[in-house]
Formats: structure tokens, C-alpha cells, sequence
């Protein structure tokens, strides 16, 4: 168990140190972020109710596309080169080495959204409490959106056009997080309590964790055959 | 001891092989040789368990392989046609992490004397991506001089590689194989070797 966890510790390590190496694909994700949330103010004008009522919509499609963005290279480089072949062959069992690179992809491409969030619903004029339940929510969801994307990106892996088939499988199943995630925020901002929809962002959570790695290593087993 | 039997292989249409046997020992190795697409990949994809056999059975040590699962993966090196070498990571970290997943422990000393051995002093710590195609696959072998495996399956381990480090993977097999370990492989080259078999694919 304990060179199990060893193993798993080594793939997150490996896959941060390569982002670290290749920074242009995190920061293209993180400036898409910014961008897209930062246009909507601009173009819809001075109209704090107005944007008010919109902001947890945007920042939460803004990070849902983000997300997106790098899911299709999350399985494809260790295809080619052949590591996922020795990801297979590795004593450790797959399943435990996949949750580690989701992990990976999470601390990659979902926490900086989550530290960024905060400051750019400043720009949509959102109070302390929102701002607060918004960083909550972001981080209950982001996870949520690495593993349910994992999944597709396996299913994916290895087919010609599969980028588009990608957004087409895993956005449709992303509108739950979505709904609960940004609807936790609309709450708050009208004057109620939005504990309900975090615990269900948990729940989902909960329940993702569980199931997401396997059904990826499924996945993964039928691509490498 | 690895053993298979009737072992066939069908891609797409085709039947590559069918009704294979084979039997491999401590001490020994064997040279799969086969014309190009005969199925000398698929057979070592097939003996490591990366691909199901169609028809078949493989067993290690008497037990079949889908029942051993991890524990005939801690016993198995397979080195395929990619070499599972990331270009923007150094020689160094490369091996240490392939160990890691192995669950082998592997010290930076024990690391370094392995990349020395395969003439690759002095570039421990420059991105893969910078290297030759025959430094890269030097690399890659690094890796069977620290992996304490028994069974080695490697496909083409001599592509790519000059004369110096062909001498030093054939010492690497025999000592390997003298030490009692197994060793199966793919070339299209002969192999002066001792204690080798053949198997013919294909035909």
C-alpha cells in the first residue's frame, strides 16, 4: 500500500513538473479565464444590477470552457510516448495511478481558477459573502470537472477529431455542476442560504471521486488494446 | 518460468498466428524472428498483458497471468517500440520516475552509474528533447540496468543504437540472463548470444 501511494505521489510530481516545463498550455487556460470573465463587463456596460444577477453564470461557463481546454491533452502525450503503457504494466494498480494525474490536472488547471475567481467577480460587483461562497463552490466543482472530464478524455483518446467529440461527450454532463455551482452564488447574492447546493456540489463530488477513476481506467484499458 | 499455449492472435480480418506454444526458463532467452507484420508486437504485447490473446493461455510460474496480474507485473520489464521517455524531463529524472512507478526504490548514485554505464555522463540533467534518437533509446535501457525484473520483454531493443552500446545491451542480456533471469526479444538481426532459443512467427 505504502509503494502504492509511492507511485501515486511520483505521477502527480511528474505531471506538475512537465507543466512547469511546458507553462504556455496552463497559462493559455488561465488567460482564456480571465479574458472571457473579463468581457462581459465590457461589453454589457456599467449596469451593477444587471451584472450582478449574470456573474455566477460567467465565471462558472468561463471555468467550465477553461477546464476544457487542456482536457484533451491529458491522456494523448502519455499515449504517444508510450508511458500509459507502463502505466498498465506498473505493479500499482492503474486505477490509483489515473486518480493521480486527475489530481495532477486539478492542481493545474482548477485550483489557480479557484484562487483567481475572487478577483475577478470584484469586477461584477459581488459582496464579501458571495465572493466567499463563490470560492467555496469553485472548489467543490473544479474537481468535479477534472474527473468527469477524465472520462471522456479517455474515451476519446486515440481518435481522429477528438477534441470536438470531447466537448460534445463532456459538456452536456458538466450542466449539473454548472447549474449547482453557479446557482449556490445566485443564491447567496438574492438573500438565501445556499447550503443546499453545496452539499449536492459534495455529494456529486463524493460520488465522482468514487466512480470516475474506474470508469477512466475502463476506458483507457479498451483504447490501449 | 513463462510458458504459453496455443496462443493465436487475429487483427482486424487477418489471423497473424495461431496454435503457438512456447517455454521459456531461468537462464534463457529467446529470439522472436518473424517477417515485418508477421506479429512479433502483438506476441510480446500479448506475453505482457497489455493485449488479451485470442485464443490461448499464458502462465508464469504455473499460474495464469490474468490471475496474477500485479504480481507478475512486479516480475516484468516490457520495453516497447515508444520509449515512454518524456522529452521535457532530464535522463535522470526520467529513470528515477519510471522507477518510482515501478515501486522500486533507486538512489541518485545508483541512477547516475546506470546513465554513465550507457555513455550518457555529462547530459544527466539536459532535456531529453536535445538528445539523438540513440541517446534517447539509451535512455530507455538505462532503465534494465536498475529494474530488478526477472522477465524482460523488449521489442527491437538494438533500433538506433551504434555499435558500443549494441555491445553493452548484449553484455546487459547476459548478465542479466547468467543471473537467471528470462529474457525475450525481437530483432531482425542474429544474435551470438549463449543459451538462446528461437521461435519462428509467422511463416
Amino acid at each position: 500500500m505504502n509503494a502504492s501511494f509511492a507511485s501515486v505521489l511520483a505521477i502527480i510530481r511528474r505531471d506538475l513538473l512537465l507543466a512547469m516545463r511546458r507553462k504556455s498550455e496552463v497559462l493559455t487556460a488561465l488567460f482564456f479565464f480571465i479574458i472571457v470573465v473579463s468581457l462581459f463587463p465590457l461589453g454589457i456596460g456599467p449596469e451593477p444590477a444587471l451584472l450582478k444577477k449574470i456573474a455566477p453564470g460567467i465565471l462558472w461557463v468561463a471555468a467550465l470552457l477553461a477546464t476544457m481546454l487542456g482536457l484533451a491533452r491529458l491522456f494523448a502525450p502519455d499515449h504517444a510516448d508510450g508511458t500509459l503503457e507502463q502505466m498498465v504494466l506498473s505493479p500499482t494498480p492503474l486505477g490509483l495511478l489515473i486518480a493521480g494525474k486527475i489530481a495532477a490536472h486539478w492542481i493545474t488547471t482548477g485550483l489557480p481558477l479557484v484562487l483567481l475567481a475572487p478577483v475577478l467577480g470584484i469586477q461584477f460587483d459581488l459582496n464579501t459573502e458571495a465572493l466567499g461562497i463563490l470560492v467555496i463552490a469553485l472548489l467543490l466543482g473544479t474537481p468535479l470537472l477534472s474527473l468527469i472530464g477524465a472520462i471522456g478524455a479517455a474515451l476519446t483518446l486515440g481518435l481522429r477529431g477528438g477534441g470536438v467529440l470531447l466537448s460534445l461527450l463532456v459538456l452536456p454532463l458538466y450542466v449539473p455542476t454548472l447549474i449547482f455551482g453557479a446557482g449556490a452564488v445566485e443564491m447567496v447574492v438574492s438573500g438565501m442560504s445556499a447550503a443546499g447546493h453545496l452539499s449536492l456540489l459534495a455529494a456529486m463530488l463524493a460520488m465522482a471521486l468514487f466512480f470516475a477513476p474506474w470508469a477512466t481506467t475502463a476506458a483507457l484499458r479498451i483504447a490501449l488494446e | 518460468m513463462l510458458t504459453a499455449s496455443a496462443l493465436s492472435c487475429v487483427r482486424g480480418e487477418r489471423r497473424l498466428f495461431a496454435g503457438l506454444d512456447l517455454a521459456v526458463g531461468p537462464g534463457e532467452w529467446l529470439h522472436v524472428q518473424g517477417e515485418n507484420g508477421a506479429g512479433k508486437t502483438s506476441l510480446l504485447r500479448i506475453l505482457a498483458g497489455l493485449s488479451p490473446a485470442a485464443e490461448g493461455e499464458i502462465r508464469w510460474q504455473g499460474e495464469p497471468i490474468r490471475a496474477l496480474a500485479e504480481e507478475y507485473r512486479r516480475h516484468l520489464l516490457f520495453l516497447g517500440h515508444h520509449g515512454a521517455v518524456k522529452e521535457d524531463l532530464t535522463p535522470l529524472e526520467n529513470l528515477t520516475l519510471a522507477a518510482q512507478l515501478d515501486s522500486t526504490a533507486l538512489d541518485e548514485v545508483e541512477a547516475l552509474t546506470a546513465l554513465a554505464r550507457f555513455g550518457l555522463r555529462g547530459r544527466e540533467d539536459l532535456a531529453v528533447r536535445f538528445l539523438s534518437a540513440g541517446q534517447k533509446r539509451r535512455v530507455l535501457l538505462a532503465r534494465l540496468a536498475v529494474r530488478k525484473a526477472t522477465l524482460w520483454i523488449l521489442d527491437e531493443p538494438f533500433t538506433a543504437l551504434d555499435v558500443k552500446a549494441v555491445e553493452m545491451l548484449s553484455g546487459l542480456i547476459v548478465e542479466h540472463v547468467t543471473q537467471g533471469g528470462i529474457a525475450i526479444l525481437t530483432s531482425h538481426q542474429s544474435i551470438p548470444l549463449p543459451n538462446g532459443k528461437i521461435l519462428k512467427v509467422g511463416s
